[in-house]
C-alpha cells in the first residue's frame, strides 16, 4: 500500500461508511437475486469498493462520471440514495430509471452519474461526448470514465482515446483492471498487460495506481483529474483491484482458483481501511461496529422501499420511447402481441403517450406476457 | 422561392442551424478542410471554424458515439457519415445507445442528434458503398428516420432534424445530391411525420422511398401519357414518425398501392408498409399490394448488372399495371 497520509477525519469516516455501504449493498443484492427479487444479470463489486470510493471522492461535484454494467457502487458513492438504487434492480417504479434499466443501467443526472452500461466499451465515446461538450461549453468540469480491462481491447478504446488527445479533452480514462475481463484472465486477453501504458502511442499517458487502496485511489485519481481539468489533455489510470465474487450471479468461477481469490480477500479495503482508521485513532471499534450496524441497516431500508415500491403500469410501457411534444405527438407502434386481424384497434399512429391500445392494457393486467 | 441542388439545399439548412444556434456542432470525416466528400459541409468549415466544424479521424462509432454524449450533456450534433454502408460500424452507438438511453434511463436525459448519411445505387461503387438501408433504421424504436427526396424536403427536414429532441438518422442519397429542386426562400422548416401527395391519381397508390419518390413521379406520368392510368405518388418523407394515414387515405380511394424502395426485399420498408396497410385497410384493397425493390444481393460494381439490380421506371410500371390486372 502506498505511503498515504490519512485525510480530515471526517473524510476518512465517510470513505469507510461509503465502502461499506456499497459492500452491504451488493451483499444484500445477491441475496435478492437469489429470493428471484431481482432478475437478469447481477454483476457485484465486491472487492473494488475503494477502487470506486476512491476515484469518486477526488470528483467535484460538476465533474461527469460514467462507468459499466457494475455500477451500483458507482451511484451509491455519488451519492445516490440506495432506495432508488435496489428498487431499480427489483424492476419497480421507484427504480432509479422507473425499471426500465436494471442491474446494468444505472443512471442519475442530478449528480451527473452519466450511467452504467451493458456494452463493453460502448461507453468510452459517451465520456468523449461529456468531455467535448465541456470543452466546448467553456467549463471546468471533467468527466471519469470508468471501465474495465476487458473493455480495453475494444476499438472504441483506440478510437476515443486518440480522439480525445487529438482535441485536447478534460477526461480522464481509468480501467479497473480487475483481472479478468468475464472469466477470460488478462494474461489471455492481452498482449500487453500494463494498461495503462495501452495509451502512449495515442498520445494518452498513463497512472497506475492501487485499486484496494481507497487514498491512493483518491491521490491519483485526484492528480489526474487535475492534470485533464488544468492542461486540458486525457490521462489515462489504471486501478488494479479485484472482484471477490464471480463475474455476475451466474458464474462458477472456474477460471481462477479459490488461493487467488483468498490472496486478495487479504487485501480487502474494509479490513484494511478500517484497521488503518483504528490503529490512528479516527474511530474505534464499537464506532467501526456502529458504522457498519448503520450501513445494515440502511440497506435493509433500501430493501423495504424496494418492495412497496410498485411495478411499472402497464399504461407506462411506452413512455419515454420519444422525446415527445412538437413533432413526435406520441409512440408509433403496432400492437402485435394481439392481433386481432383487420381490427382498426390494432394500430396505434402517433397516438397521444399513455393511450396503450386495451387489448394490450388487459393482457397485460391479466399476466399473458409475463 | 429559388431552384438550387439538393447538396446545396442541405448546405443551407446546416449554415442556418450553425447561424441560428449555438449549440450546434458538425462533426466527420472530411467535412472540414476537404469541405465534405459529397461536398454538403462546403464552406461551412471556413465560415465557423474549426470549433464548430471539426474533422473526425475514420472511427465511426466513436464519432457517432461522442455525437450522443455531447448531446447528452447541452450540444446539438450533427454527424456525418460518409455512406451508409459506414453506418454499420456505429450501430452500436446508433441502437445500444443513441436510440436506447432516453427509455432505458427513465426519461431522466435526451438525445438531441442528428446522424446524416447518404445512401443509394448508380455510380458502381460495388458491395460495400452502394446500399439502401432505411429498413435497418426504420426497425429501431427510439429513432426517428427522414428519408427526404427533394431539395425542398432536404433543407425543411435537416432542420427539423437539427430542432427535435429525438435522435434522428437523416438518409440522404447520393443520385439526389446533384438534382435540382424549388426551395422556399427564408424560414423553411418541415415537420417529421407528414407524407406528401407528390401527384394526385384514383387508380393506384404508388409508395416511393427516397429516391424512388422521385423514380415513382417519372413512372407515373408514363402510366397516364401510355396506359391511361392515373397513379397517386406519396413520399411518406419520414419513415419514422410514418404518416400512415396519408396512405390509408389514399389506398381507400385507390383501392390498390405499390410501394417502391431501393432496398432489398426481406424485412424491407415495403414488407412493413405492406402489412399496416392489409391490416387497416384490407376491405378496400382490390388487387395484392405490390413491391418494386432493390435485387436481393450485394450490389455488383459492372454497370450493366447494376443497372438491374435496383428499381427504375419500368418495374414500377409494370406492377402498377399488375394491380389493375382483371379489372
Amino acid at each position: 500500500m502506498a505511503d498515504h497520509p490519512l485525510p480530515e477525519p471526517a473524510v476518512a469516516k465517510g470513505w469507510l461508511a461509503s465502502m461499506m455501504l456499497i459492500r452491504r449493498f451488493e451483499e444484500r443484492a445477491g441475496e435478492m437475486y437469489a429470493k428471484a427479487k431481482v432478475g437478469g444479470f447481477l454483476h457485484l463489486a465486491i472487492g473494488e469498493e475503494a477502487t470506486i470510493v476512491g476515484s469518486v471522492g477526488a470528483m467535484r461535484e460538476h465533474d461527469y462520471l460514467i462507468s459499466t454494467y457494475r455500477s451500483h457502487g458507482h451511484a451509491l458513492a455519488r451519492g445516490t440514495s440506495p432506495d432508488p438504487v435496489m428498487a431499480e434492480l427489483f424492476g419497480k417504479e421507484g427504480g432509479l430509471c422507473r425499471g426500465r434499466g436494471g442491474s446494468m443501467h444505472m443512471f442519475d443526472l442530478e449528480r451527473r452519474f452519466m450511467g452504467g452500461y451493458g456494452i463493453v466499451g460502448g461507453n468510452l465515446p459517451l465520456a468523449g461526448g461529456f468531455a467535448l461538450a465541456s470543452d466546448y461549453l467553456g467549463t471546468e468540469d471533467v468527466t471519469l470514465c470508468q471501465f474495465g480491462d476487458g473493455a480495453s481491447n475494444q476499438g472504441t478504446f483506440g478510437e476515443t482515446l486518440n480522439l480525445a488527445a487529438l482535441w485536447k479533452l478534460p477526461v480522464v480514462f481509468m480501467v479497473t483492471n480487475n483481472r479478468f475481463g468475464m472469466g477470460t484472465a488478462l494474461e489471455r486477453h492481452s498482449a500487453v498487460t500494463d494498461l495503462h501504458k495501452r495509451g502512449e502511442g495515442l498520445g494518452v499517458p498513463g497512472m497506475q495506481c492501487d485499486g484496494m487502496d481507497v487514498l491512493d485511489m483518491f491521490h491519483v485519481t485526484g492528480e489526474a483529474l487535475r492534470i485533464a481539468r488544468e492542461e486540458r489533455r486525457p490521462i489515462l489510470v489504471e486501478a488494479l483491484t479485484y472482484r471477490f465474487r464471480g463475474h455476475s450471479m451466474a458464474d462458477p468461477e472456474e477460471y481462477r482458483t479459490k488461493e487467488q481469490v483468498a490472496e486478495w480477500r487479504l487485501r480487502d479495503p474494509l479490513i484494511t481501511f478500517g484497521d488503518r482508521l483504528v490503529a490512528e485513532n479516527v474511530i474505534d471499534a464499537d464506532a467501526r461496529e456502529q458504522m457498519d450496524a448503520d450501513a445494515v441497516a440502511r440497506v435493509d431500508a433500501a430493501v423495504a422501499f424496494a418492495d412497496r415500491s410498485p411495478f411499472p403500469s402497464p399504461e407506462s410501457l411506452y413512455d419515454d420511447v420519444y422525446v415527445t411534444g412538437g413533432q413526435v405527438r406520441g409512440w408509433y407502434s403496432v400492437d402485435t402481441l394481439h392481433p386481432e386481424t383487420g381490427s382498426p384497434d390494432n394500430i396505434v399512429t402517433q397516438s397521444e403517450t399513455g393511450a396503450v391500445p386495451q387489448a394490450m392494457t388487459q393482457a397485460l393486467e391479466a399476466g399473458e406476457d409475463q | 422561392m429559388t431552384v438550387v441542388r439538393y447538396r446545396d439545399a442541405l448546405n443551407e439548412a446546416l449554415r442556418e442551424e450553425l447561424q441560428r444556434d449555438e449549440s450546434v456542432i458538425l462533426m466527420g470525416e472530411d467535412i472540414g478542410v476537404f469541405n465534405g466528400a459529397f461536398k454538403v459541409t462546403n464552406g461551412l468549415l471556413a465560415e465557423f471554424g474549426e470549433k464548430r466544424v471539426r474533422d473526425t479521424p475514420i472511427s465511426e462509432n466513436t464519432i457517432v458515439g461522442m455525437g450522443v454524449g455531447a448531446a447528452m450533456t447541452g450540444l446539438r450534433p450533427v454527424v456525418e457519415l460518409m455512406t451508409i454502408n459506414f453506418s454499420l460500424l456505429a450501430l452500436d452507438q446508433i441502437v445500444n445507445h443513441a436510440a436506447h438511453i432516453h427509455y432505458m434511463f427513465g426519461g431522466q436525459v435526451k438525445v438531441p442528434l442528428v446522424v446524416r448519411m447518404p445512401q443509394g445505387a448508380g455510380h458502381q461503387l460495388g458491395p460495400t458503398h452502394s446500399h439502401s438501408w432505411e429498413a435497418f433504421f426504420l426497425h429501431v424504436p427510439g429513432l426517428l428516420v427522414a428519408v427526404p427526396s427533394t431539395a425542398a424536403d432536404a433543407k425543411g427536414l435537416l432542420k427539423a432534424a437539427i430542432r427535435d429532441d429525438n435522435p434522428v438518422v437523416f438518409i440522404e442519397h447520393e443520385y439526389l445530391y446533384g438534382q435540382r429542386g424549388e426551395v422556399p426562400e427564408g424560414e423553411h422548416v418541415v415537420d417529421f411525420g407528414r407524407a406528401v401527395v407528390r401527384r394526385e391519381g384514383t387508380d393506384v397508390t404508388i409508395v416511393g422511398i427516397s429516391r424512388m419518390a422521385v423514380t415513382a413521379q417519372k413512372a407515373a406520368e408514363t402510366l397516364s401519357s401510355e396506359h391511361h392510368v392515373e397513379a397517386e405518388v406519396i413520399d411518406p418523407r419520414t419513415l419514422r414518425p410514418l404518416d400512415l394515414d396519408t396512405i390509408l387515405e389514399s389506398v381507400r380511394k385507390t383501392n390498390r398501392c405499390v410501394i417502391v424502395e431501393e432496398g432489398w426485399p426481406h424485412g424491407g420498408v415495403g414488407a412493413n408498409l405492406a402489412a399496416l396497410i392489409q391490416e387497416q385497410a384490407f376491405d378496400w384493397l382490390d388487387a395484392p399490394i405490390g413491391r418494386v425493390t432493390g435485387a436481393d444481393l450485394p450490389m455488383p460494381y459492372s454497370k450493366p448488372l447494376e443497372e438491374i439490380a435496383y428499381p427504375h421506371e419500368p418495374q414500377i410500371i409494370a406492377a402498377a399495371l399488375a394491380t389493375l390486372r382483371d379489372t
